[in-house]
């Protein structure tokens, strides 16, 4: 049996991305031959004098025209251990956009950074967007460490530096030498790093415990009403909400609430074709059947434990990714889990500059700032604050003419107290 | 019904990948299902569709499988592939619309290549059929690991009104939010696979006892060498001088149109020992058969951007 572990990858231009992102696949066997050979092939046209592993990743046309990455990637290897999926944000177009996306499912952040030039801004950009998504491991890679002749005192002064900016935004940061031209402490631990203790970059991806989602209240968001109907098809009478625990677990008998009705039943069944569980836990999808006829509609949440009161008023964080401004005033669509419902922008309360973590006074927010706002929902959803939950305070605002996706949010309050404050603004992330 | 077991389940961390990666799938298939109108389920019977069509299963039981399945005949297809795929509709009471490569041909709306290959072909039947049935999401068993123009695709990927793909204007995709919103005239291709390997789809295949076509296990088959792999003797294909048609153990690790599916040497006979195979293999399974992945580097980025699968 092989766990799993999603890991997303960030760094600045030229810090050897996508060197390490090839070396890590590379290196656990996940490159067959014929990619291999593909590699070796163009590395020669191209004169580059050894086998270019970033070649491994650049997925499209124009990446490799231009050399550089334009979009997310996913890669994929495992060890006997681990299966791990990797999203591969690229670091100078559209950084935010990328790494948001990339972290928000992400169980490890792995940051680079050239030991040379030490944490620069884009670094800092990118702890503070690993903290605002919660990514619950981050690793600095401190590369290039070959091109200091394995100085121990160059690593610990660019480490020293960045568990610094770590301790200061609450993550809890894991600090590596490493080469990924050379291999050093990428999977094995480098004889050449002798004065590092620690283990290397595979050893500590297969270690680090990813987000337990089960270990949290229960929340079902039900996807879809299940009812056969069909005459002769041994259930006529069968009715039941399929749906993805989302946290928690659930077991028959379980008494829950149907949020935001507030409906009171209990769980008489889980099913997962034909098969009765007794119980079940986050992030499964099964199906629930319920002791009362409560004619749930998509969208509402069955819950237990700590209670939830159904809100339709948020304070949120957004990282904007529409191209044109937001502003007050705007009318959007929200999704919160299976919910969709609209909105309005009541208020936009500022951004945060992710150079020096402070907030700035602004009426509208441009492509890749990420602000706090104020949202009026035309119906009550059961929101619960990120921090303590990221699949129930974690949302999207889409254009309701052309259906993009406009930004990616995160519930700070489930009330808007915190603007009556003014200045005051608490905007710690 | 009481529990029949008082033992509880097990840390989500404890989860193996299989399980995960199942649970993903069915996810999104029913939030496709609850956002649009008018899916479709792209169905070959390839191992990979097979999967998927099995998710489906999964997610709708005790319910039927909500919507169609759509297969774009090249017209070279294996005969124990299209007994296979029209024995699973039947079993499963499904409706099977096909669009034919052939007829395209036939009037001339499509030309015949110098190669003969019919991949590239199949894009306008299938946006044609897309068209046609007004489907608003197509359900393909498209995998990220399968090639390098793939693995920046979006588990719902958005559609133009010419079927087209833009790589370089794809939606971010955040958390498990998934957004399949689209104008009138777009659609959205939608891949439950996307994350998983050749080597989850045959462990799952192991796991859930899914049959599949024969011609996925070790066969005696005539074959001859062209271009590197081992392509079936068959009228499609004319010998060219200095081939000669051999009786090999062979087996095929996709199931495509005859004229450019290659098998491979291998005495794998059970789905255990394919596993064993995928595991130890070194060449990726596009690489080993399929021609028209190695015309050039940017092959499946092009076919995608134009509509295909």
């Amino acid at each position: 049996m092989s766990t799993l572990l999603r890991l997303a990858t960030a760094g600045s231009v030229d810090d050897g991305k996508s060197t390490l992102v090839g070396r890590l696949l590379y290196d656990s066997k996940s490159v067959l031959a014929d990619q291999m050979d593909a590699v070796r092939r163009v590395s020669e046209d191209k004169g580059l004098g050894h086998v270019d592993l970033a070649l491994l990743t650049d997925g499209l046309r124009a990446e490799r025209e231009q050399g550089i990455t334009i979009d997310v990637a996913y890669r994929y290897f495992a060890t006997p251990r681990r299966t791990f999926i990797l999203a591969d944000c690229p670091g100078h177009v559209q950084y935010t956009r990328n790494t948001v996306t990339g972290s928000s499912t992400a169980d490890v952040l792995v940051l680079l950074v050239d030991v040379r030039k030490g944490v620069l801004e884009q670094t800092r950009r990118h702890l503070s967007v690993g903290r605002l998504l919660r990514v619950p491991h981050v690793i600095l890679a401190v590369n290039k460490i070959d091109l200091v002749d394995y100085s121990a005192d160059a690593y610990e002064a660019v480490a020293e530096q960045a568990r610094a900016l770590a301790s200061g935004l609450g993550v809890d940061l894991h600090t590596i030498p490493v080469s990924a031209l050379a291999g050093d402490n990428i999977v094995e631990r480098s004889e050449r790093t002798p004065w590092y203790a620690g283990p290397s970059l595979l050893e500590l991806l297969e270690t680090l415990s990813p987000e337990d989602v089960a270990d949290a209240d229960f929340r079902f968001p039900v996807q879809l009403t299940i009812r056969p109907q069909a005459a002769a098809s041994g259930f006529e009478e069968y009715r039941g909400y399929a749906g993805r625990i989302s946290s928690g677990r659930v077991a028959v008998g379980d008494e829950v609430v149907a949020l935001p009705s507030g409906r009171r039943t209990r769980v008489v069944g889980i099913d997962l074709f034909g098969e009765e569980l007794p119980d079940a836990v986050a992030p499964l999808s099964v199906t629930l059947r319920l002791a009362d006829e409560l004619d749930l509609a998509r969208g509402e949440v069955l819950a237990s434990g700590t209670p939830v009161e159904p809100t339709q008023d948020l304070d949120g964080t957004v990282a904007w990714l529409g191209m044109r401004p937001l502003r007050a005033g705007a009318r959007v669509l929200l999704k919160h889990g299976t919910k969709t419902v609209q909105a309005m922008v009541r208020g936009v309360h500022g951004r945060l500059d992710l150079d020096t973590l402070t907030p700035v006074a602004a009426a509208a927010l441009e492509l890749n700032d990420i602000g706090r706002v104020e949202l009026r929902l035309a119906s009550p959803i059961a929101a619960e604050e990120y921090a303590s939950s990221r699949t129930g305070g974690s949302f999207l605002l889409i254009d309701p003419q052309t259906g993009e996706n406009l930004a990616a949010g995160m519930i700070r309050a489930t009330n808007v107290d915190a603007f009556a404050a003014g200045d005051q603004l608490d905007w710690v992330i | 019904m009481p529990p029949t077991t008082t033992q509880a389940a097990p840390a989500a961390s404890a989860l193996d990948q299989l399980t995960l990666l199942e649970a993903e799938g069915i996810h999104i298939i029913r939030e496709i299902v609850a956002e649009l109108e008018r899916p479709v389920l792209l169905f070959s019977g390839g191992k990979d569709s097979v999967v998927m069509l099995h998710l489906a299963r999964k997610a709708f039981w005790p319910g039927p499988i909500p919507f169609p399945v759509l297969h774009v005949d090249t017209g070279h297809n294996f005969a124990e592939v299209l007994a296979y795929r029209d024995a699973v509709v039947a079993e499963l009471g499904l409706r099977l619309i096909v669009a034919r490569v052939q007829d395209y041909i036939d009037d001339g709306r499509l030309l015949e290549r110098p190669d003969g290959t019919r991949n590239p072909l199949q894009t306008v039947p299938l946006l044609d059929a897309i068209v046609d049935g007004r489907f608003d999401a197509v359900f393909g068993g498209g995998r990220r690991d399968e090639e390098k123009a793939r693995a920046k695709e979006r588990v719902v990927s958005l559609r133009d009104e010419f079927g087209q793909w833009d790589p370089r204007n794809q939606r971010p995709e955040l958390w498990s939010l998934y957004n399949p919103r689209h104008r009138p005239g777009e659609h959205v291709r939608v891949f439950p696979l996307s994350n998983w390997t050749e080597l989850d789809v045959w462990r799952y295949i192991e796991r859930e006892r899914i049959a599949l076509p024969e011609l996925y296990y070790a066969h005696e088959r005539d074959v001859f060498r062209r271009d590197g792999m081992w392509l079936a003797a068959s009228e499609l294909l004319p010998l060219r001088p200095g081939e000669t048609v051999e009786r090999r153990v062979v087996r095929y690790r996709t199931v495509g149109d005859i004229s450019c599916t290659g098998a491979v040497e291998s005495d794998a006979a059970s789905v255990g020992d394919v596993i064993a195979e995928v595991a130890a293999v070194r060449i990726t399974e596009r690489g080993a058969t399929r021609a028209d992945d190695r015309l050039t580097e940017a092959a499946m980025e092009d076919r995608k951007k134009e509509g295909y699968f």
